[in-house]
């Protein structure tokens, strides 16, 4: 039972950090190495407007997450427009962006900034409390994730489906060049992914935060979970990567139970591994160009 | 009265013929167009060494380490199209294998890093082999994961020295040597890659670049090249690891650092990506710069960052590829 509620936790958290990095990867076809580093910024950033600007939590976190799609659309319209097309150039640029962004965290002594490193950066928890549900005990914040999580797949899930600029995305994802002659904008749509895409990246640090405390490393950590689940359920994939989450999260939980924390880590390359042996388009990647990639 | 008429006239006119890299040559002074450039790359690099101080040696030679990691990463990126992120896997291996055979069996260093760079090379290639079915951001994400990924598995498994890594390896010789040894390994290195790439296999990477569905549908097994083109890359870098470990006398995960990964990238679009060359002048350049942040801790990697984005965004073809230009695009007055 532990397993079950824990790996559903898990598989939650997986899929929250996937979701804005497959919507970018789908609509534009750019891997954005920097939803990471956007994730632990917007951690940071809550963290320093809690505390040091004493403002509440709530407008802490709005703020946050307003920046955090700004920054999405500022490095999309500054440096990923001028590089469209040229794959090598956007991996490079936008892991430089990354490293600016996460290395620069970690910066000392500079203009009397002390660096965010430490074990002191802790996000307060929504509702502070614990509850039991069949026999395992379990605190509120893991539950906000499973229904924030739920909330955020499915609102997207509307968002893309049902509504026009959602439809718009799609349209771009599925074939750029008919979208352009029915008159939408791609670049204006990639600017909308990449900060829906950051938003999200945020909107996942936010909820999952609370949980541990925040360090520069996690968006290493967090941006190879994404790219894990994209490429396990196919880079895109919108379906996939919800399996895929699914798939990984218990895969983890299981073996962490069964062997060891250690062993997390090898359970993600080697489910990696195999995949690209067996299947290299993912679990439900088609690579065709007419599919559903959002 | 005789006017006299002068024309301008482009320095390579004469000489090349119809395309690029083909040249028809009459005289030394023709000779020299394309003698000069050369030696004047090949004695630099060996006369830097005599002109240095103490402390500016030290930095040379790890100058020289990252200047073949980048001539490792230019090749794979833009001969192969395989995006390597991960460039210190190549140091972890061939680092961890030579110093280990040093302290566990008393090796010399001579012997421990021709065998670390072809174990750590077969090693790395080994590793990589199961994603080389993939291409651009896939390639690049799996291989960003590996090095992360060893520093994982020695200081979970606590095996290699753990955390703390082993020190007291045996060092090279004298700091000639040391000097000498990597420079030698890049003039070396850098003339093969550059005959390699014009041979047979070089067209065939390069197609695997370009289009590689069209040269599976000629009959060639694209992941054998890419084998390989990666056996060779890591080649390079695993020397550069084993040479990092006998040059400090130490090694720990810290050979797996961000920094061996990402300098190589920024020095490599520095210098201009696809030149070769250039790369090796961008590490030679970016180096010596770290080394004076040194103070500023992490303000190094955001520094190489943003020159990165500066040069990918504003000047995308690089140094190399920019001044080669003007060099054959250097006019004169000629009397008609």
């Amino acid at each position: 039972m532990d397993i079950l509620i824990y790996g559903t936790v898990n598989s939650i958290v997986l899929a929250l950090i996937a979701v804005g990095f497959t919507l970018v990867y789908g609509v534009s076809r750019i891997p954005n190495f920097a939803h990471g580093a956007l994730y632990v910024l917007v951690g940071f950033l809550t963290w320093s407007f809690i505390n040091d600007l004493k403002i509440n939590y709530l407008l802490a976190v709005t703020l946050s997450l307003i920046i955090s799609a700004l920054l999405g659309a500022i490095i999309y319209r500054w440096v990923l427009i001028r590089l469209r097309g040229m794959a090598t150039s956007e991996i490079i640029a936008s892991f430089a962006v990354s490293l600016i962004i996460l290395e620069g965290l970690r910066m000392q002594g500079i203009g009397g900034f002390k660096g965010f490193i430490g074990p002191y950066y802790i996000l307060p928890p929504f509702i502070e409390g614990k509850m039991r549900i069949v026999g395992v005990l379990i605190d509120f914040q893991r539950l906000i994730i499973i229904g924030g999580g739920l909330a955020i797949v499915l609102l997207l899930w509307i968002f893309t489906h049902h509504t026009k600029v959602g439809l718009s995305l799609r349209a771009i994802a599925q074939d750029e060049r008919a979208a352009l002659m029915l008159g939408i904008d791609s670049d204006r749509a990639a600017v909308i992914a990449l900060s829906i895409g950051s938003a999200l990246a945020g909107l996942a640090a936010v909820i999952i935060l609370p949980l541990g405390n925040v360090t520069a490393e996690a968006g290493y950590k967090v941006l190879i979970d994404a790219i894990a689940v994209c490429i396990i359920g196919g880079l895109g994939s919108w379906a996939g990567a919800v399996l895929a989450s699914f798939v990984l999260g218990f895969a983890m939980i299981i073996s962490t139970a069964l062997f060891g924390a250690v062993w997390e880590k090898v359970v993600l390359v080697g489910a990696i591994i195999l995949i690209l042996i067996l299947r290299p388009s993912g679990l439900l990647g088609k690579q065709k160009e007419l599919e559903e990639r959002v | 009265m005789v006017i006299e008429e002068t024309r301008r006239k482009r320095l390579d006119r004469g000489i090349k013929v119809r395309t690029e890299t083909l040249y028809a040559l009459s005289t030394w002074r023709e000779m020299a167009y394309l003698i000069v450039p050369r030696t004047v790359l090949i004695l630099g690099l060996l006369l830097l060494p005599l002109i240095l101080d103490m402390y500016w040696q030290r930095v040379l030679c790890t100058a020289g380490i990252y200047a073949i990691l980048a001539l490792a990463f230019d090749f794979l990126a833009a001969y192969v199209g395989l995006v390597c992120l991960g460039g210190a896997l190549f140091i972890g291996a061939g680092g961890y294998i030579s110093g280990l055979l040093n302290a566990y069996l008393g090796w010399p260093p001579l012997l421990c890093i021709p065998i670390a760079t072809l174990a750590g090379a077969v090693i790395s290639t080994f590793v990589l082999l199961p994603c080389l079915r993939l291409r651009g951001i896939y390639f690049a994400i799996v291989s960003f994961m590996f090095p992360l990924f060893a520093v994982h598995i020695i200081v979970a498994l606590n095996v290699f020295g753990g955390t703390e890594g082993i020190s007291a390896l045996a060092i090279l010789p004298n700091i000639w040597v040391e000097q000498y040894l990597i420079l030698g390994m890049i003039i070396v290195s850098l003339f093969a890659i550059r005959r390699l790439v014009n041979e047979d296999i070089g067209l065939i990477l390069r197609g695997i670049k370009d289009n590689d569905q069209a040269v599976r549908a000629s009959g060639i097994s694209i992941t054998a090249y890419k084998t390989k083109a990666v056996f060779i890359a890591s080649l390079m870098g695993c020397f550069g690891g084993a040479y990092l470990s006998h040059l400090y006398g130490w090694l720990g995960i810290s050979l797996f650092a961000m920094d061996f990964s990402i300098l190589p990238i920024a020095a490599c679009v520095m210098g201009g990506m696809g030149s070769l060359v250039g790369p090796v002048l961008g590490a030679f350049i970016l180096t010596p710069m770290s080394e004076a942040l040194r103070g500023f801790g992490q303000l190094r990697v955001v520094l190489y960052c943003l020159i990165l984005i500066g040069f990918i965004v504003y000047k995308p073809e690089g140094l190399m590829n920019y001044l080669q230009r003007k060099y054959h695009q250097f006019e004169y007055w000629e009397r008609v």
